[in-house]
């Protein structure tokens, strides 16, 4: 890369605010990827506020039996948009935004290994969004789901527009988070500081990799399928029309077989963070490093096989179903070794219990109970029992929010010192850490006794029958509870970027390479660094400085460097 | 280095989209709605010389290669060129075989035959297409005298992916057109 022309802004980055001589345009035309890796954030912000907007509305719809306050179209939109949002537009930038921002450096390099590729990755992702929700203007917002099952999505029973809009939509933003997952590969190959060889990698640099991968495979079905029903709809060919031929089942397929995985790329990311959260509050490296990253490993080869379990009702055949009810008890399993990691993590460490790590160990509680729930489904009559109730609400949001989206926050409240330099006020951390596990079990676990109670999922509304009333109505005020402790959470974070105390370079006393740098860090990340010889360079140095009476601070033992974007550093030859 | 793991990535994910299409169309062709009279509409001599072309493409942008690592800029700017006008050609083709299809009153709305016919060879086309734009930006970038470092990795990284496109039409024309004739 020698040579190559980059063309980025020569002043020091503006940390959060846009009051520099550029302003706003130094942001929109920016390639360096911290500031790409905090525009992603705050793009998964901005979606978060309309996919939660979207889930109130149904929840105040849901709030009374036989309520009017929705119509039965709108709610179809307002499913399907939550859903989509939530899973394109919120969680998927979110974790692109943590891998664009850290992995550079926790790595030791300067930039991504194509830092334009990075912002068009964020643009293209950004405006896929916003056609998305154009179609709201242009006529009505798909309203099949977010699976967006055959024959609901064909013309004759969803005759607006939204459909479309939803194929272009999820095609741009998946080529972005296609162009950014190779991005990441590419730079965790190679451009990695001498001496961390792939043993030595950060277990969230591992989930990343393994993760860019499980995306570079599972897309393609997606834009398959999405094009298939983009054809379908504008050009009257009949992939998933039965009337001409087709086979709604196909739909099923393509889509899960991108579905499934796709669960699993929302979760690897998070399992990382988690990784290096439970590590530095704890005071122990990570108890089987080995399992940890292998566990991830056979997550994502797994991930490919079990998606039929989607589809348990289609009567695909008793030999297909016992195939992947097996398969599906597999995933579970080294799921489950990665818990006992981090318990054994955990095990016997001096903890300490900042909002990071009570999101880490809340994580704990809430995704075994969607991983719980989720081996049940694996049981094919239970899945019959329970298949398209709340039961599956349930389940989906445990995994989803107290799975992906506890681990984020714990990545959030680790990180945000280094990304923005200031610290965040424990006390209000805790209050919202308190306010939003309450309202997220408020508003989620109710939903597992009304499945089994026999309510459908996607129904607009219900009778006044069996405690129905009662459970939803908690769910109802669950769900405030949570879109109140979102508002109270930006205004945290607002407020600790306005008046927050600075943060020192290595506030938690952390282990890995990103904490050498200055908080914020420069635009250019880093002159100098230590040698590698373990997962824990950064503890290393600490120790090997300390052996030597603080001498000159702790540039004693760092490298010279001669590399401007990351890479090849030097060899010291003393 | 970057530059091919990354192309590399690419035509994986590629492969993968193309695999789908490929996998439904098998899928459907051992369906019983699907229409072996529509079969015989396609001329596979014609396509199969413009096939040919196309694989020559590949051959010619070897010698491309070749020649740009000898620094000999002026064969590449030939081999270059022979490789451009020989995806042109099999575009043309590609082009006057629908053009037939359509006049014979075979489109994709057709049967379930020609939504799967004109989806699979449609979506190769476009990658050509897309490949002859990424050719072409290199040509011209050659003309300006922009390759003088042999050491670049830039035509090796376009390389991989035009014989990807190839090996693709292999795949699809085995598929597509010569399976059922022998069957």
């Amino acid at each position: 890369m020698e040579g190559t022309y980059i063309p980025e802004p020569e002043e020091e980055l503006p940390g959060l605010n846009v009051s520099n001589s550029q302003g706003l345009l130094q942001w929109i035309s920016s390639v360096d990827h911290k500031q790409i890796g905090i525009l992603y954030l705050f793009l998964a912000v901005l979606f978060l506020l309309l996919g939660g907007a979207a889930a109130l509305l149904m929840r105040i719809q849901l709030a009374l039996p036989g309520s009017t306050f929705l119509s039965p179209e709108m709610y179809n939109q307002l499913f399907t948009m939550h859903g989509t949002t939530m899973i394109f537009l919120v969680l998927t930038p979110a974790i692109l935004g943590f891998s664009v921002y850290i992995i550079p450096l926790m790595i030791g390099a300067n930039d991504l290994a194509f830092p334009r590729m990075n912002a068009f990755g964020l643009w293209i992702t950004f405006f896929g969004g916003l056609l998305l929700y154009f179609s709201f203007l242009a006529g009505g917002a798909p309203d099949a789901g977010w699976f967006n099952y055959a024959p609901l999505n064909q013309r004759q029973y969803s005759p607006g527009p939204g459909i479309d809009y939803y194929c272009a939509g999820l095609l741009l933003v998946g080529a972005g988070t296609v162009g950014t997952s190779i991005n990441l590969v590419v730079t965790i190959i190679y451009f990695r500081v001498e001496g961390m060889t792939l043993g030595k990698m950060p277990v969230f640099v591992w989930m990343v990799l393994i993760n860019s991968c499980l995306v570079v495979g599972a897309f393609p079905p997606l834009n398959a399928a999405l094009s298939m029903l983009l054809l379908d709809r504008q050009l009257q060919s009949h992939f998933f029309n039965l009337m001409g031929g087709g086979s709604p089942i196909v739909w099923q397929h393509l889509f899960w077989s991108f579905g499934h995985p796709e669960v699993y790329i929302l979760i690897l990311p998070p399992f990382g963070m988690l990784s290096e959260v439970f590590q530095v509050y704890s005071r122990k490296p990570i108890f089987g490093y080995g399992f940890v990253v292998g566990s991830g490993i056979a997550i994502a080869l797994l991930a490919f096989g079990v998606w039929v379990h989607h589809m348990f009702v289609t009567g695909l055949g008793n030999t297909v179903y016992n195939f992947f009810a097996a398969s599906s008890m597999l995933i579970g399993v080294p799921t489950g070794i990665k818990i006992f990691n981090w318990i054994g993590t955990m095990w016997g460490g001096s903890l300490r219990f900042t909002t990071s790590m009570l999101f880490a160990i809340a994580f704990l509680v809430e995704f075994t109970i969607g991983g719980l729930s989720g081996v049940a489904f694996a049981v094919v009559p239970v899945d019959w029992q329970l298949t398209d109730s709340y039961f599956v609400v349930a389940h989906l949001h445990y995994v989803f929010v107290g799975g992906s989206l506890f681990g984020i926050l714990a990545g959030l409240f680790y990180w945000f010192p280094k990304m923005s330099g200031h610290m965040i006020s424990e006390k209000l951390g805790k209050w919202f850490f308190w306010l939003f596990t309450i309202g997220f079990n408020l508003t989620f676990f109710v939903h597992h006794i009304l499945g089994i109670k026999g309510m459908p999922r996607r129904v607009y509304t219900y009778p006044d029958i069996s405690g129905y009333s009662l459970l939803n109505l908690t769910s109802t005020i669950g769900a405030f509870l949570m879109g109140f402790s979102v508002l109270f959470l930006l205004y945290i974070l607002r407020k600790s970027v306005k008046t927050g105390e600075k943060a020192p370079n290595d506030p938690w006393d952390a282990y890995t390479l990103e904490w050498i740098t200055s908080s914020p860090p420069a635009l250019k990340n880093f002159d100098r660094l230590p040698p590698v010889y373990s997962l824990r360079p950064l503890r290393d140095l600490k120790q090997s400085s300390q052996l030597q009476n603080h001498t000159d601070g702790i540039n004693t033992n760092i490298l010279p460097s001669k590399s401007d974007r990351g890479g090849s550093f030097e060899k010291n030859d003393n | 280095m970057e530059n091919k793991l990354m192309m590399k990535m690419v035509i994986g994910t590629e492969a993968i989209f193309f695999i789908a299409l490929m996998i439904t169309y098998v899928y459907f062709s051992v369906t019983p709605g699907f229409n072996s009279a529509s079969l015989r509409l396609l001329d596979i001599k014609t396509t199969g010389l413009f096939s040919v072309l196309l694989f020559l493409s590949s051959f010619t942008f070897w010698r491309a290669e070749v020649n740009f690592r000898q620094g000999n800029i002026q064969r590449l700017k030939l081999w270059m060129g022979l490789t451009i006008l020989l995806g042109m050609v099999f575009l043309f083709g590609q082009g006057q075989e629908y053009w037939r299809l359509l006049h014979e009153n075979f489109s994709i709305s057709k049967d379930m035959f020609g939504t799967n016919f004109f989806t699979l060879t449609g979506f190769h086309s476009l990658h050509v297409f897309m490949g002859l734009i990424l050719l072409t930006v290199i040509l011209i970038l050659i003309l300006l005298g922009d390759f003088d470092d042999p050491g670049s990795t830039v035509i090796s990284t376009a390389g991989i992916y035009w014989h990807f496109v190839d090996i693709v039409w292999m795949l699809v024309f085995l598929l597509v057109y010569v399976l059922p004739v022998l069957k």
